[in-house]
């Protein structure tokens, strides 16, 4: 049986004093705003990441309303610009790059590998003001009158043509970037120098070589963003044409910059959402991963194949055939270490006790989505393909099944697994549930539509379409509206069980890991003792007969 | 294990001993103080890696711009006064010496000459620096600030090139402004470290057992030394240049 450290009535343990843990060691505003402990940065950025969720989820709901009837039921054509480029910067910038990483990673990074904090504590909390000033800052522009080139600032239309926010947005989301920059940064660090003793490599979760790989793509990508960005910035202000044309310059070369970071940041957002996966899955089916080190290698072959695929956006921008060719086949070696993952979940998944918790739910939710998405990824890396589908839904629809269907799904995924480990606190069961088969269903109905009406030609980006696609419209935005109620009930049952859920104790999951051996929530110095390992992660197969009696 | 106050302790609080107000010399997350120098240093490192990816955008499109702009970019780089760039490499090359000789005797404790090394090392920044403003202030003489002070004109009558070939003679100089520009900002940022890493030094904040700031500093240093080695060929030395 478990022990309870927290949270247990006092009969329990007489004469014990009350336990402190890293949320009730201070209450003053300075103790957070001040803070370097880890598990309270991950807060700090849990808050204002989902604020920007649903201020991008917002944002689009209005323009997917809009596309109810084909003349464009709500906004003008420049309104519905703005809305999906607010819904894609906040979305990738603000949302998908930093959650995983900056949220679960800040908390349970160094838990999983026994360390009392990340290497840099200080650039930690750094790193926190740097999100919230580039949001703060896209959040002006939005506020000023919005921006229309899209969430790619293709130039010249956002260098020479667009709305003047645009420099005030694009500077958010080069200060956003060194936010993550900076955490890449420390978990680099950590990972090489903070691990517990007996914890060698091949003895670390999978969640742990994720975050390491999604680090280093943000050490090599990140800086080529914004020196990107500064470049348009400084072409807009000063009139000089590095990228426009008109001007002297090659709009090309901004494409180049931009994919160079932008397709390996498709990678920052799928690895993490693809760690947290590795952890869940073999906790519910109570059985160790299925071929550990082919999942750690290929988190770095995708982290590597990711640099070198990115032209795959630019088959029809006017780049040679030949490295239009070698991109495509690059594009389709990517599909190897993907799938080496999905099939080592689902060998795990064979012959194993599963059992349907909602993190469970929502990792099977992932599985099933990133593999539809990716493969819909074949297609589009294939160019003769792609030049038919090329901006059209079909695109739209692949990248919402790997970013949405994918990352958000495992986001869940992570946060409902280690809420009780965060807060102390077990949420509704059946809400929970209920709430995973919600999303999946919503999300199917929004998105497969999508695919089809791409693939009969419906261009993205406008806000009328040629009638004939009316139909899976409809059907898009009843779907979606399915998928706005799943993402708004878990802020009832999860903030509703800070209040009235049930303690859960060190380990309601029996999950191995580090995190899980100590109290819910965690001391300031996250371990009662320094823990030792001896054991590789996922032995779930030695504590069966312990734990499920 | 009692760690030591550091320079930026405040009266001990239990209510801020997990904030940024409260630093002791081993910070509590290490075991030892030879693991926190291990872990600073390769943290410079991996901070380095990003520096060369963020240079080498810039370094990229020099690249390419002047391969499709050939004679406009030796041209405008004929313009660039390469002599105060020769006299800058010296002086960054020497800084960089001044700041090994810190690391060296920060390694055997010997404070007085770990701040007189330090010292050396910003003032030849700072040198650096004032020839750069020279630099800048010739160039600004010469007509060579696009978007602020530049003569199309001179370029087609002087240097006898088509007018539309002009705007890659901008495209140029804008790049040298940014990068330079870039440069002498990391310049700044590094004569600021070695200032306070110097004040620290004067007060004995270092030992022959811990001694990570100076040698982390240092590393940053010989990074912007590196950067300008590559900036003074890619940019001054195109074309023939002329007494």
């Amino acid at each position: 049986m478990s022990t309870h450290a927290f949270d247990q009535p006092a009969g329990a343990a007489p004469g014990a004093e009350p336990p402190t843990n890293y949320l009730n060691a201070s209450y003053s505003v300075t103790s957070w705003l001040l803070t370097t402990d880890h598990k309270r940065i991950a807060l700090l950025y849990l808050l204002p990441i989902t604020l920007m969720f649903f201020i991008g989820g917002v944002a689009i709901s209005i323009s997917r309303l809009s596309l109810m009837t084909p003349e464009g039921a709500l906004v003008d054509a420049d309104t519905y610009n703005k809305l999906f480029t607010i819904h894609g910067v906040i979305m990738v910038f603000f949302f998908l790059v930093p959650v995983i990483p900056s949220v679960l990673g800040n908390f349970f990074l160094p838990m999983m590998i026994g360390a009392k904090d990340l290497a840099f504590p200080r650039i930690n909390l750094l790193s926190w003001y740097l999100y919230m000033l580039g949001a703060g800052w896209a959040a002006v522009a939005v506020l000023a009158g919005g921006v229309d080139t899209g969430w790619t600032f293709y130039t010249p239309y956002s260098s020479a043509s667009s709305h003047y926010n645009v420099v005030m947005t694009m500077t958010g989301g080069v200060i956003a970037g060194f936010s993550s920059l900076l955490t890449g940064l420390n978990f680099i660090v950590t990972v090489h120098w903070l691990r517990a003793p007996g914890l060698n490599w091949f003895r670390l979760p999978i969640f742990v070589w994720t975050m390491y790989a999604t680090s280093f793509i943000f050490l090599l990508a990140v800086p080529v963003l914004a020196m990107a960005l500064i470049l348009v910035i400084i072409e807009r202000l000063w009139q000089i044409g590095i990228f426009d044309p008109a001007l002297g310059g090659d709009p090309l070369l901004f494409q180049h910059l931009f994919w160079f970071y932008s397709h390996p940041a498709v990678y920052i957002m799928i690895l993490p959402g693809m760690g947290v996966v590795s952890e869940v899955i073999p906790c519910f089916a109570r059985k160790q991963l299925y071929g550990y080190k082919f999942v750690a290698y290929s988190s770095f072959g995708i982290a590597c194949l990711g640099f070198f695929v990115w032209a795959h956006h630019m088959f029809v921008a006017g780049i040679s055939l030949y490295a239009a060719l070698i991109f495509s086949s690059l594009s389709f070696l990517v599909a190897v270490p993907s799938a080496i993952k999905v099939f080592n979940w689902t060998a795990t998944l064979y012959k194993s006790s599963i059992s349907f918790e909602a993190p469970m739910l929502f990792a099977l939710g992932f599985v099933a989505l990133f593999t539809f998405g990716g493969m819909a990824g074949l297609f589009l890396a294939t160019l003769g393909v792609d030049m038919h589908v090329h901006d059209t839904y079909f695109v739209v629809a692949h990248f919402h099944f790997i970013m949405v269907g994918g990352m958000v799904l495992a986001y869940m995924a992570g946060l409902h697994y280690w809420w009780p480990k965060i807060t102390g606190r077990m949420y509704s069961d059946w809400l929970s549930r209920l709430t995973a088969m919600i999303i999946f269903i919503g999300f199917f109905l929004t998105f497969l539509p999508q695919f089809v009406a791409g693939y009969n030609g419906m261009p993205r980006r406008y806000h009328m379409y040629a009638p004939e696609y009316q139909v899976w419209n409809v059907m898009s935005t009843a779907g979606a509206s399915i998928l706005g109620v799943g993402y708004v009930l878990p802020l009832f049952y999860m903030v509703g069980s800070l209040w009235s859920g049930k303690p859960a104790g060190r380990n309601p999951w029996h999950a191995t890991g580090l995190e899980w051996q100590t109290a819910s929530p965690p001391p300031t110095e996250n371990f009662e003792q320094s823990p030792v390992v001896v054991r590789p992660p996922y032995q779930y197969h030695l504590e069966k007969a312990q734990n499920e009696p | 294990m009692s760690p030591d106050n550091g320079p930026l302790t405040v009266p001990h609080d239990e209510s801020l001993e997990h904030t940024i107000l409260v630093r002791h010399r081993l910070e509590e997350q290490y075991e030892n103080l030879d693991q926190q120098h291990q872990a600073a240093a390769l943290g410079m490192w991996v901070f380095l890696a990003t520096e060369v990816m963020f240079f080498g955008a810039l370094f990229l499109a020099v690249a390419i711009y002047r391969f499709l702009y050939t004679v406009e970019f030796e041209k405008a780089s004929e313009r660039l006064n390469w002599m105060i760039g020769g006299v800058n490499t010296l002086v960054l090359l020497l800084s960089s010496l001044m700041i090994v000789l810190a690391v060296h005797y920060a390694r055997h404790g010997r404070r007085k000459r770990i701040v007189l090394f330090l010292g050396l090392t910003a003032l030849l920044g700072v040198c650096f620096l004032a020839f750069k403003g020279l630099e800048y202030y010739i160039d600004y003489q010469e007509n060579l600030i696009p978007g602020w002070r530049f003569d199309a004109g001179e370029w087609v009558t002087r240097e006898g090139l088509r007018p539309d070939q002009v705007p890659h003679v901008k495209l140029f100089l804008f790049l040298y402004w940014v990068m330079t520009g870039l440069h002498g900002l990391h310049v700044t940022i590094g004569i600021c470290v070695v200032l306070v890493i110097m004040a620290m030094a004067w007060r004995g904040k270092f030992s022959p057992e811990y001694y990570a700031p100076v040698d982390v500093t240092a590393l940053y240093w010989h990074f912007v030394d590196v950067v300008w080695i590559f900036l003074l060929p890619t940019l001054y030395l195109l074309g023939t240049h002329h007494w």
